[in-house]
C-alpha cells in the first residue's frame, strides 16, 4: 500500500506545438497527496477532469506538467503495470471464459505465483468480497453488481497493488444492489486499509465512501476535507450548493450599518461579524443550509416572513420552498408542523450556522 | 382468433413452400422410386439410400467435400481473424482497407471461376507462366493436386475478407477498459488475445464459421467452370456429384444424395453451433 500524491500536475490536450500559453487545459495546477491506507473521493460535476485526473494517475496519460509519485517515488514516466495501480471501470470487466475463481487467480497467474499461493489469496479475496460460495460458478450468469466485485477483487487480489481507482463503479449497477455494493466497496477498504480512491459526480456516493474527499472544478482543486468540513465549511458557494441535499441557499447581500441588506428583506448581524466582514468589503454571498434554518408557522421576533411555494415530501422529511417577492429559499423540516403550499412562514437564521462568502471564497 | 399476426405470414409462408418447402418433398419423393427419364416411377423403398451410401465416387466426394471445407475453415477464420487485428481501428486508412475486403466479396461465384480459368489456363494464363520461371509445371487440367489447390486458394480469396469484416466489427465493439484492465492485470498479450478478444469475438465467429462451413460445402460454380470437376474427380465436390447425377436422369439417386447432403449439413451445422457456444465458457458448479 501507498501513499500517492500530484505535484503541479497540469494536462492539456492540445499538442505539444502550441504555444503555451494559448493551450487549453483540462486539469492545472494540482496538488493533491493521499494518504497510506485512505478511502479517499474524487468529486466534481462531469467534465471537470476528473478522468484526466484518474488516467494520469494510473498512467494511461503522461501529464503535460507536473510528477506523479507513489510513496515518495517518481513514477510519471512508468506504464501501468509498474505502477501497481489497479482501477475499476464504470462497466464491471470480467473475462467471461473462466469462471470467478479464475478470474480472480488471474493477475495472481501473470505473476507465476505457485498455485498453492493463489489458491489461498483467491479464497481470502472471495471471502472478504463475500464471493467465497461461487467460487467455481461461470460469470456469465452473475449480476453487475457481483461482476463489479470481481472486478474489485483482481484489483486487491495481488499484495503489491500500491493503490485501487474506482471509476464510478456504480453507475451500471441496478438500483436494487447499489446500496450493497456502496457498502462492501467501503468494508473492504475498511478491511485491507488500502488506499482507494474513488471517482464520482455523485456526492451522495462521494460522502458514504470515503473519509477524505477532494473536490474539482474546471480542472482545478477546490477543497480537500471530511464530509463534516465540506458539509458545514464550504470553501466556495459552488461546494456549498454542490454537497447536500437539497444544496445550500445561496443569496446576495450587501453589508450597512449593523445588517445584512438583501433584495427585499434585511437580517442584524453581531458586532464581531461585522468587523470581520467590513475588513473585506460591502457585497458578499450569504449561504445558509435549508436544514439549518428554523421555520416556524407564527410570527416571532426577528424571524422572515415567506410564502411556501412548494412542499415536496421525501417521507423522512420535507423540503419547503419558500419565496419572497425576490429571493428564494429552500428548507428542510422533519417535525410535522402543520403547513400547507401558499401558507405564511417565518424563517430564522442562526448565526452561528451562516456562512459567508466574499469574492467566491468562504470567510465566515 | 386474438393474435391476426400469422395473416401477415401467410405471403412469406407461400413462397417459402413453392420455393422449398414443395421441391424438397418431390426430392423426397423421388429419392424413394426407381425414375429414369420419363418412363413410370416404381417404389423402391430405402434401395436408393443404399446405393448411394455404397457408391465408391459419393464416397469419394464426400471425403473431397469435408477436406474441403474443414480445410477452408482452418485456413480462413485465423487468417481473418489476423487481417482483422491488423487493421487501424480508425483513421483514413480504415475506409481502405473496407473497400479493398469488399472487392472480392462483391464478385459472383461464376465471374470468380472464370477469372481462375482465364489466370490458369496453360500457354496464357499468368500463373503458369509465373511458375514456369521457378520449374513448376503448373497445369490445372492436368495435375489434381494444382486443381485443388487453385480452388482451394480461390475459396481463400474470395471469402476470407467476410470472415475479416466480421471479425472487424467484433473487434470494434470490445470497450477499451478490458484491454486496461488486463494491462493492469499483468497479461501478456497472448493472454490478452486468448482472453479478451478471442471470448468477445465468440458470437463473430459462431456466425463466420457457420456461414463459411455451409457456404463451402456447397461450393460449385468455381470447380465447375476451372475444370468441370476434374481432372478425373479431383474436384468433384459433393453438389458437383449430385448435379452430374441429374443431369444423367437418375433421379432417384439424385434424391436420395441431395437428403443425404442436406443431412450432412444440418449435423455438422448443428454439432459446429454447439461446440462454440459451449467450449471455454468456464466451468459451472
Amino acid at each position: 500500500m501507498a501513499r500517492i500524491e500530484l505535484e503541479g500536475i497540469s494536462h492539456s490536450y492540445d499538442s505539444s506545438s502550441k504555444p503555451e500559453d494559448q493551450r487549453e487545459y483540462a486539469v492545472s495546477g494540482l496538488d493533491i497527496s493521499w494518504p497510506d491506507g485512505s478511502a479517499n473521493a474524487l468529486l466534481g460535476p462531469s467534465g471537470c477532469g476528473k478522468t484526466t485526473i484518474l488516467n494520469i494517475i494510473s498512467g494511461l496519460l503522461y501529464p503535460t506538467a507536473g510528477r506523479v509519485r507513489v510513496n515518495g517515488k517518481d513514477v510519471t514516466g512508468l506504464a501501468p503495470r509498474e505502477r501497481k495501480i489497479a482501477q475499476v471501470f464504470q462497466f464491471p470487466v470480467v473475462y467471461d471464459s473462466m469462471n470467478v475463481f479464475d478470474n480472480l487467480a488471474f493477475p495472481l497467474r501473470n505473476q507465476k505465483t505457485p498455485e498453492k499461493t493463489v489458491k489461498t489469496k483467491v479464497e481470502e479475496t472471495a471471502e472478504v468480497l463475500g464471493l467465497a460460495d461461487r467460487l467455481k460458478f461461470r460469470t456469465t450468469g452473475l449480476n453487475a453488481a457481483d461482476k463489479q466485485k470481481i472486478s474489485l477483487g483482481r484489483s486487491i487480489v495481488r499484495e503489491d497493488t500500491a493503490a485501487v481507482l474506482l471509476d464510478e463503479p456504480l453507475t451500471v449497477i441496478d438500483p436494487k444492489f447499489k446500496g450493497e455494493l456502496r457498502r462492501k466497496l467501503r468494508e473492504v477498504q475498511n478491511r485491507l486499509k488500502k488506499t482507494m480512491i474513488y471517482v464520482t459526480h455523485d456526492q451522495h456516493e462521494a460522502l458514504t465512501f470515503a473519509d477524505n474527499v477532494t473536490i474539482v472544478k474546471d480542472g482545478r482543486l477546490i477543497q480537500k476535507g471530511s464530509p463534516e468540513e465540506l458539509h458545514a465549511q464550504p470553501a466556495t458557494p459552488f461546494i456549498g450548493y454542490f454537497i447536500g441535499s437539497p444544496g445550500m441557499n445561496l443569496l446576495d447581500c450587501r453589508l450597512e450599518a449593523n445588517r445584512l441588506q438583501f433584495a427585499d428583506f434585511e437580517l442584524p448581524i453581531g458586532q464581531d461579524m461585522k468587523e470581520k466582514m467590513a475588513s473585506y468589503g460591502k457585497d458578499f454571498k450569504f449561504g445558509i443550509r435549508p436544514e439549518f434554518l428554523d421555520v416556524a408557522a407564527e410570527e416571532k421576533n426577528r424571524a422572515v416572513a415567506f410564502t411556501v411555494a412548494v412542499i415536496e415530501d421525501t417521507g423522512a422529511y420535507r423540503v419547503l420552498t419558500c419565496d419572497r417577492e425576490s429571493s428564494r429559499i429552500k428548507t428542510r423540516v422533519t417535525e410535522s408542523i402543520n403547513i400547507r403550499e401558499g401558507d405564511r412562514v417565518w424563517l430564522e437564521f442562526p448565526e452561528d450556522k451562516v456562512n459567508l462568502f466574499y469574492n467566491e471564497q468562504r470567510i465566515v | 382468433m386474438k393474435n391476426r399476426g400469422w395473416l401477415f405470414q401467410i405471403p412469406a409462408l407461400a413462397i417459402l413452400s413453392i420455393s422449398a418447402f414443395i421441391p424438397l418433398m418431390t426430392v423426397i419423393n423421388y429419392s424413394l422410386h426407381y425414375i429414369f427419364a420419363g418412363s413410370a416411377p416404381t417404389f423402391v423403398g430405402f434401395d436408393n439410400y443404399i446405393e448411394v451410401l455404397r457408391d465408391p465416387a459419393f464416397q469419394g466426394a464426400l471425403i473431397r467435400q469435408l477436406f474441403f471445407s474443414m480445410g477452408i475453415l482452418a485456413v480462413e477464420v485465423p487468417l481473418g481473424i489476423c487481417i482483422a487485428l491488423s487493421m487501424p481501428r480508425r483513421g483514413p486508412a480504415v475506409a481502405l482497407c473496407l473497400v479493398l475486403l469488399g472487392i472480392p466479396l462483391l464478385i459472383p461465384f461464376n465471374v470468380v471461376g472464370i477469372i481462375a480459368r482465364v489466370l490458369t489456363q496453360s500457354s496464357v494464363g499468368l500463373i503458369p507462366e509465373f511458375l514456369a520461371l521457378v520449374n513448376y509445371d503448373f497445369n490445372v487440367s492436368k495435375y489434381p493436386v494444382d486443381a485443388f489447390a487453385t480452388i482451394f486458394l480461390l475459396d481463400v480469396w474470395h471469402w476470407t475478407p467476410l470472415v475479416a469484416l466480421l471479425c472487424y466489427a467484433g473487434l470494434q465493439a470490445i470497450p477499451d477498459a478490458f484491454y486496461q484492465a488486463a494491462r493492469i492485470d499483468g497479461a501478456s498479450s497472448w493472454k490478452m488475445f486468448r482472453y479478451v478478444t478471442l471470448p468477445k469475438l465468440r458470437s463473430v465467429l459462431i456466425i463466420g464459421v457457420l456461414l463459411r462451413f455451409m457456404d463451402s460445402f456447397k461450393i460449385y460454380a468455381e470447380p465447375l467452370l476451372l475444370t468441370g470437376g476434374g481432372p478425373g474427380d479431383a474436384t468433384t465436390f459433393l453438389s458437383l456429384h449430385v448435379a452430374r447425377k441429374a443431369e444423367s436422369y437418375q433421379l432417384g439417386y439424385a434424391g436420395a444424395s441431395s437428403f443425404i447432403y442436406l443431412f450432412i449439413v444440418i449435423v455438422f451445422s448443428y454439432v459446429f453451433f454447439q461446440l462454440m457456444t459451449h467450449i471455454g465458457k468456464g466451468e459451472n458448479q
